[in-house]
Formats: C-alpha cells, sequence, structure tokens
C-alpha cells in the first residue's frame, strides 16, 4: 500500500494491528459487547441484588433478605393470581394460534394468482396486532354495544353479554387477540412446507396413502422443526404479553386478566415497590428459562431432524 | 375427462371462496375501525354492525387530531417520526457491522460472543425493563429519549442474526480479490459488503421502523411530559376513560395511527415476507 509506506513507522504497526482479523472482529463486535454487558448483564446482576430488599426509587434500599420471595410465594394472593391468567392464556392462545397458522398455511401452500393477495391479509394482524390502535379497537368491539354483540343480534342472537366484563369471557378476548395474529407463524410455516421433498408425497400416493395419512406420516414428522421453534417463540412472547392487558382489560375483572407483567409494572412503578418487581423479574426469568430447558430437552423425543437419522 | 375438468373447476372455487371468505373475517375488525371512522359517534355505538357509513364525515379527525390537554396529535406524530426514526438507523448501521464481525472475521471467544448474541435475541424487553429503569434512573435519562433510543445503537439480535446469513451467502473470493488489492477489512466491509446486503438492510429497517412505531412499554415506562409522547402512548392516553368517550375521534387517530405502518406494509412486503422466512422473526 502507497500511502502506508508514507505514514510514519509507528502508525502503520497500528494500522497493520487494527486490521488483524483477530482485533478487527472484537472492533466490529464492540458495539454489541457494550450493549450486552452494560444494558443486560449489568442491570440484570444489579436487579438481582435489589431482589433482597425493599426499595423505591426515592429512598435508599434496605436489606431484606429472602422476604421478597417468601412474600411473593407464600402470602400474595394477587402474585399467584396473575401468574395463572398468564399460565391460561399461555396455554390456550399458544397452541390455537400454532394450530391456525398451520391450517391456513396447508391452504395458501398451493400457490394461485391470489396467493399473494391472501398471505398478505392473513399476515396483517400480526404486524398491527400490538399496537395500543389495535388495543383500543378490541375493547370496542366486546363492548356490550360493540360490533360483536350487534352481529351477534342481527343473526337472531339476542346477546347483550358485556365480553369484557365476566371473569369466564374477558381472558378469551385476549387470547382471541393472539389467535388473530397466526399470520407470522403461517409464514414460517409456509417456508417449512415448500421444504418438504414432492417426492416423498408421491412415493406414499403410490403406495396408497390417503391425504389424512399423508399428513400424519409426513408432514407432520417434517415439519416438527419448524413447529419446535414456533413453539418457543410463542410460549416467550406469550409470558410477555402487556398491552392487551395493560390497555384492553387493566386486569379486570378480579384480576382474572391480570397479566404477570403488568402485576410488575404495577409493584415497581404504581405501588413504588421496585425491590419486589426486581423479585418478579427474577423469577420469571428462571421460569421462562426453566420452560425453554425443558422444551430442548424434549426435542428428542419428538423433533425430526433428517440429518440424524 | 369432462367430469374431471369440471370436478377441478368446483374445487378451485370452493376453495377460492373458503380462503376468500376467512380472509374477509380476518381483516374485518380493522376495516370495521378505518370505515367507522368516518362515521358519527352515535352512529359507531347504535348501528356497529353496519360497516359504511351512512353520512360520510371528517369531523372526527378534525376534533381528534386536536389531541389533549392543548397538545396536538401533530406532535405525537412528529415524536414518533423522530424516535422511530434515530432508532432505526441505529439498530440497522450496527447491526451490520456486528454482523460483519461475526460472519467474516476470526477472533478467540467468537463462539461464546456469538451464543450471548442468541441468548440477548432470546431475551425480552419485559425481563430487562426493570433492571433497565434503574440503571437509566441512576444516569439521569428517565424522562428523556436516551433510554429508548440509545440501546438501539448496540445491535439488535434479530437484524445481526438476519445480517450474518445474508454476509455468509456472498462469495468469500470477493473479500480475498480486495485483500490482494491491499484492501484493509474496514474498507472491505464499506465498499464491498455494504452494498451487497441491501437487501437485508432494508428488511432489518422496515422491521425496526414497525417495532419502534408501535413500541408502547418503553414511553410508559420513561415519559411523563405530554410533549415528548409518541403517537402510541398519547394514544392510550386519549382513550382513558377520564378524558371522555368519543370514540369516533378515537378510531380516527386508532386508523392515523396506523396509516404509516399500512403503507410500508403494502409497499416492502416482499422483504418483510422474506425476512420472516429465513430467521423466523416474530412479526
Amino acid at each position: 500500500m502507497k500511502k502506508n509506506s508514507m505514514s510514519p513507522k509507528r502508525k502503520r504497526t497500528i494500522g497493520q494491528i487494527m486490521n488483524r482479523k483477530e482485533v478487527a472482529g472484537y472492533v466490529f463486535i464492540l458495539p454489541f459487547l457494550i450493549g450486552f454487558f452494560g444494558f443486560i448483564i449489568l442491570p440484570m446482576l444489579v436487579s438481582f441484588g435489589f431482589s433482597f430488599t425493599r426499595f423505591n426509587i426515592l429512598k435508599t434500599p434496605s436489606f431484606i433478605g429472602l422476604q421478597n420471595y417468601i412474600t411473593m410465594f407464600t402470602s400474595d394472593a394477587t402474585f399467584w393470581k396473575s401468574f395463572g391468567a398468564t399460565l391460561y392464556y399461555v396455554v390456550f392462545s399458544v397452541p390455537l394460534r400454532l394450530i391456525m397458522a398451520l391450517i391456513v398455511a396447508m391452504l395458501l401452500v398451493k400457490s394461485t394468482k391470489l396467493s399473494g393477495f391472501y398471505r398478505a391479509v392473513y399476515y396483517l394482524p400480526s404486524i398491527i396486532g400490538s399496537s395500543v390502535a389495535v388495543a383500543i379497537l378490541w375493547k370496542r368491539m366486546f363492548a356490550s354495544n360493540g360490533v360483536i354483540n350487534a352481529m351477534l343480534q342481527s343473526t337472531g342472537i339476542p346477546s347483550t353479554i358485556a365480553w369484557l366484563g365476566r371473569t369466564d369471557t374477558a381472558i378469551w378476548t385476549l387470547i382471541i387477540l393472539a389467535v388473530w395474529q397466526f399470520g407470522s407463524s403461517m409464514l414460517i410455516f409456509l417456508s417449512g412446507l415448500k421444504q418438504i421433498p414432492v417426492s416423498l408425497y408421491e412415493s406414499a400416493k403410490v403406495d396408497g396413502a390417503n391425504g389424512i395419512h399423508r399428513f400424519i406420516k409426513i408432514t407432520l414428522p417434517m415439519l416438527t422443526p419448524t413447529i419446535f421453534f414456533n413453539l418457543i417463540n410463542q410460549i416467550i412472547n406469550g409470558f410477555m404479553a402487556f398491552t392487551q392487558s395493560y390497555i384492553i382489560t387493566q386486569g379486570a375483572p378480579r384480576d382474572s386478566t391480570l397479566f404477570y407483567t403488568v402485576y410488575m409494572y404495577q409493584n415497581s412503578f404504581a405501588y413504588g415497590k421496585l425491590g419486589y418487581g426486581c423479585a418478579m423479574a427474577w423469577v420469571m426469568v428462571m421460569f421462562v428459562g426453566l420452560i425453554t430447558f425443558i422444551l430442548f430437552k424434549s426435542q428428542k423425543r419428538w423433533v425430526y431432524y433428517e440429518a440424524e437419522r | 375427462m369432462n367430469d374431471y375438468v369440471l370436478k377441478r373447476r368446483v374445487t378451485k372455487v370452493i376453495y377460492h371462496v373458503f380462503t376468500f371468505l376467512f380472509a374477509f373475517v380476518m381483516i374485518y375488525p380493522v376495516l370495521w375501525m378505518a370505515l367507522s371512522s368516518f362515521k358519527d359517534t352515535n352512529e359507531i355505538l347504535k348501528t356497529a354492525q353496519n360497516l359504511f357509513p351512512e353520512k360520510f364525515t371528517l369531523k372526527n379527525y378534525i376534533t381528534g387530531w386536536k389531541g389533549f390537554g392543548g397538545y396536538s396529535f401533530g406532535i405525537f406524530f412528529r415524536n414518533s417520526f423522530i424516535i422511530a426514526g434515530i432508532s432505526t438507523i441505529g439498530a440497522v448501521a450496527s447491526s451490520a457491522v456486528v454482523a460483519y464481525g461475526f460472519a467474516r472475521c476470526d477472533f478467540k471467544l467468537k463462539s461464546l460472543w456469538f451464543s450471548c448474541m442468541l441468548l440477548a435475541m432470546m431475551l425480552p424487553f419485559q425481563v430487562i425493563m426493570i433492571p433497565q429503569y434503574i440503571l437509566f434512573n441512576r444516569l439521569g435519562w428517565v424522562g428523556t429519549y436516551l433510554p429508548i433510543i440509545v440501546p438501539q445503537f448496540l445491535g439488535q439480535g434479530f437484524f445481526i442474526f438476519l445480517n450474518i446469513q445474508f454476509i455468509k451467502g456472498i462469495p468469500m473470493d470477493l473479500d480475498e480479490a480486495a485483500n490482494m488489492d491491499g484492501c484493509s477489512v474496514y474498507k472491505i466491509f464499506i465498499k464491498i459488503i455494504l452494498p451487497l446486503i441491501k437487501p437485508s438492510l432494508v428488511t432489518s429497517a422496515i422491521f425496526s421502523f414497525m417495532w419502534r412505531w408501535d413500541d408502547f412499554l418503553s414511553a410508559l415506562i420513561y415519559l411523563s411530559d405530554p410533549l415528548t409522547y409518541p403517537v402510541s402512548y398519547a394514544l392510550k392516553m386519549f382513550a382513558d376513560p377520564t378524558a371522555g368517550s368519543d370514540w369516533g375521534a378515537m378510531f380516527a387517530m386508532a386508523t392515523l395511527s396506523l396509516f404509516p405502518i399500512f403503507v410500508i406494509f403494502l409497499t416492502m412486503q416482499k422483504y418483510l415476507v422474506e425476512g420472516i422466512a429465513s430467521t423466523g422473526i416474530k412479526g
């Protein structure tokens, strides 16, 4: 390099050092390292310390040992209610969403002139579903004089149910909102379906297997890696749901839709119990980590990877 | 033979009728909100089953735009564009740089850092929001845009991942040829790699902008002055029962808040679909 030979010797060596790939690698990933340690690891460790304190942002924290955790597990009924509501939401919304995504993906895998249009329409709710705008819309739709009841009435069913006011229906409005957003899972399934070799289906047809048979013996096993991936993603996202509960139902009625994250938020910011909030955050990390771990362990039993067999 | 053709036609028609009807049901809530925003508020409440307004009116947009407490939605839209715009620039640029390091350089502990990156990608914001709040409060950042924007400049897992996959698809020969010509790694990144990964940069930018635009939680935690509210948070305040219940105006502003997302969705759909299919990004 002409330029380098002109510059002083010391500078050239710095340039050379910087250009060595092992050094350059660190220069490139430096933003990530700063973010990872500064904004994730450090705050997490600090908050672990604060989870053993009584801590209000205005006062200095005072050490109270395991008290936050003990209170949470033994005497905070709302904690358990919020945990139960979140679990209920995840247990129903995740499988329903995935089943819906798979059905529609199988419907759209056949390409027609309208495929692009259908795909766009089914995908749209995923794009806007977590916005405040849609939360407001949902609140109105399920109001006692909302569009759901109005439509039921016009088909002759005299429904005046206050969907958001009853403990048995309120959580289902949130589950329906979650299932409505099956679009991104559908796209992932769609690309998974397109990777299944056509030859498999053809030889099955020759052997006289019918549609249901082909689905159970070929489509499902070949899709298990995609299902697994979707499942982990959706479960984590499900436990993290916030906006829906916070805006649409505010946890009502009687905390039946109070999600874990909302209760954590309330403790930390509305009740000024930041130490308790930190403890709740850590319990959530442990719980979601445990579920992810179990799912990864269960992989061997049901997820089919071609290369292995 | 004729029977066969007929049967195929019938199946095709049934398929399209069903898929179309179901698509209509899916889109109906949004359509209903958008069209209801042109109805009189009384009409929204009384004849909710109607899709089209009896009398078309722009009144809701005029009253809605005025916002609340003397702050118009013009301010909120401006804030959203600032937050989402700067965040997106930061996320796209930093993620491309980090991705290049992972994709093309060999260095000590690389696989460890890569695992950390995947971990950070899986870790939801809700888990770290309270720890981060304590940190940003110490730094005196609460009440400003810094806690929302600065983390975006330090690489975003999904976009790093997307870019790595894209860079790996570029032949190494290009790098090597440039190296022979005396290009430094940095020059190779800027002159050769960056222009070639435009599609993944665009995909990252689209997702980043849409997510930041929709983001409500960080505004809820960090912002308290209405002058700084983004549209998402302003809508929530606007919809609070204390502010009255002018559903027409609320629908108008809610529809307007989705408008930028619709435009991006319609024009950039190809990038979105490919981005999801190749990385499994959540929508």
